[in-house]
């Protein structure tokens, strides 16, 4: 959400497009980074 | 017979006493010493504050849980710890306050051979005049105080469903708290209803932290690789705040809660107000207040314990500098210096210092937070700790072998964005060390290999299913030992 107040707080913030956001309840590309994020957090795991 | 005594049967306790009683011999005695008759699973309070989940939904009774695994439970509270005995015998003892309905009040001198101390944080309310659910604010640390939150959140709403505009204020009340990460979810969490109940342009939504920027949760933020470039942690919060339309104050230090008005002093030194209808504010935490006596009776508590209250273990303690700070600082086994068969684990134990940058305003005040002990490395230094003493008792080693240092392990973290199985979101993060070592990181402090983050639907399905495994793990089920700690 861009508000049209140039030297406010959220005007400068990166904020996501409509594709990102889309794709972050995406079903199938969420299935697939379901799998991604589980095996990052095992490798975190057998770290330790 | 050795005995083990676990003091606070929270996330770390409960880790250590049933990795303990797993690898000791019946012959040996494993006892936890805990106030409360249920265990919690502490991180899905955050939906108990927003009516998603019940107080039944995120806690169990402990007794059958430690009878079926042979563990005694004494339901109650430990008061002073006496690690030389006391007169002519210098068998070690704690001495508990029983807080069952049966025996309340009643105290005991319980002996041990080797102590854990895992009481995690006091909430300390009283840093802070007019903070806390018996005053002006909520809290969602306890299923209480989050039943609490809940109950006045959901009076906001009916209110906005009237037409009526309402300010929510949520965030950190003192300037030196911890857990921003929990704070984070519930606005996150909070935002997301007001969509779910069509009141979001009713609410004014508003974060209020000690943090020196978003994105620092009390680890100086994180940097990732993303898009081509090194990215700090604060863009990618900025982003989600400035997307869900949440303004933020950072750099605070509320003086002063009152039914609808925050003041607040900044790192600039400026007194500023800010009103609300609904504040959410974590309180910050400090030690239990355990006390500590030697064999004469004398007040040993200094030696045992920093002043924070939390226990002083194998960290380097010397006061330094932030660029003197080293990884090196970092307890590695979590062993009493002075007392060699105790040991502090979780939030319990002193951390040699904090791991974002200290700044202290104009007037002397600190405005940083404290470090974070999340449930993972809590986790890990209980099941070491655990490991190490049984190897002790079984004879397998003189002294603590395993090592779990914060400085040399990764953190994996969900944080919730909005409950949903079909739209929420959650930021899934990894982070390896969780301190940073500049030497061996020159560019961002951590391993940017291993340092991750995202959010999307995928962070809110993992949460909720480690919501399961881990009550599944804490009551001891069948394989509890296949959900990692
Ligand atoms: C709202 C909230 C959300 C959180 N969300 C997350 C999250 O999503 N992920 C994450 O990793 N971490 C999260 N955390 C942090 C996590 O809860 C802690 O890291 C974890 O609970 C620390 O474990 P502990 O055993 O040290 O302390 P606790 O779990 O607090 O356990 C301490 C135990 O000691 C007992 N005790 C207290 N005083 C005494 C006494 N005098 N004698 C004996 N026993 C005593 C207490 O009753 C309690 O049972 C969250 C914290 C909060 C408050």
């Amino acid at each position: 959400m861009i508000v049209r107040n140039p030297f406010g707080q959220n005007y400068y913030a990166a904020v996501p497009t409509k594709l990102t956001r889309s794709l972050r309840v995406n079903l199938i590309w969420q299935l697939f980074r379901f799998l991604v994020i589980n095996i990052k957090m095992l490798r975190m795991v057998r770290k330790h | 017979m050795a005995r083990l005594l676990i003091l606070g049967g929270g996330i770390a306790g409960q880790t250590a006493a049933l990795h303990a009683r797993k690898k000791l011999g019946h012959q040996h005695e494993v006892i936890v010493v805990t106030p409360n008759s249920k265990w919690n699973w502490i991180p899905s309070n955050i939906w108990v504050g927003v009516g998603m989940m019940k107080t039944e939904d995120v806690t169990f009774d402990l007794a059958p849980v430690y009878k079926k695994s042979g563990i005694t439970y004494l339901q109650a509270k430990a008061l002073s710890i006496n690690p030389e005995g006391e007169g002519s015998s210098s068998t070690p003892f704690v001495t508990i306050e029983y807080t069952s309905p049966e025996k309340k009040g009643v105290t005991e001198k319980v002996k041990y051979d080797y102590l854990i101390n895992s009481t995690g944080p006091k909430l300390n309310f009283d840093a802070t005049k007019g903070l806390g659910p018996e005053k002006n604010s909520y809290s969602v640390c306890t299923p209480s105080h989050a039943t609490e939150a809940n109950h006045h959140l959901q009076e906001s709403i009916q209110r906005m469903k009237k037409g009526e505009k309402q300010t929510l204020l949520v965030g950190t009340g003192h300037g030196s708290c911890t857990c921003q990460g929990a704070a984070f979810e519930y606005i996150f969490n909070v935002e997301y209803l007001l969509r779910k109940e069509n009141v979001r342009d009713k609410a004014n939504v508003l974060w209020i932290s000690n943090e020196n920027e978003l994105g620092d949760f009390g680890m100086g933020g994180m940097h990732i690789k993303r898009g081509g470039y090194i990215t700090h942690s604060r863009v990618f919060t900025e982003s989600l705040y400035a997307e869900r339309g949440i303004d933020w104050i950072t750099q605070a230090h509320p003086k002063e809660v009152e039914k609808t008005q925050l003041s607040y002093e900044t790192l600039d030194g400026e007194e500023k107000t800010v009103s609300y209808d609904f504040a959410m504010l974590l309180p910050p935490f400090s030690g239990v207040g355990l006390k500590a006596y030697n064999k004469v009776g004398e007040d040993i508590t200094p030696t045992l314990f920093a002043p924070s209250g939390f226990m002083k273990v194998d960290a380097d303690y010397t006061p330094k500098t932030y660029e003197q700070w080293s990884p090196k600082d970092w307890p590695e086994t979590y062993q009493s210096p002075v007392y060699k068969n105790i040991f502090a684990v979780g939030i319990a134990f002193a951390p040699p210092h904090a791991i974002s940058k200290p700044t202290v305003n104009p007037n002397g005040i600190p405005i940083f937070p404290t470090p974070p002990r999340t449930g993972m490395p809590s986790g890990v230094m209980a099941r070491q700790v655990a490991f190490n003493i049984a190897d002790m008792i079984n004879g397998k080693a003189d002294e603590p072998t395993r090592k779990a240092s914060l400085a040399r392990m990764g953190a994996a973290c969900i944080a919730s964005a909005g409950a949903n199985m079909l739209n929420g979101t959650a930021v899934s993060m990894t982070m390896y060390p969780i301190i940073p070592d500049f030497e061996k990181y020159p560019e961002a402090g951590r391993d940017l290999h291993y340092t991750t983050g995202e959010i999307g639907l995928a962070g809110h399905w993992i949460k909720f299913l480690l919501h399961y495994a881990f009550i599944y793990k804490a009551k001891a089920n069948p394989f509890w030992r296949v959900v990692p700690e």
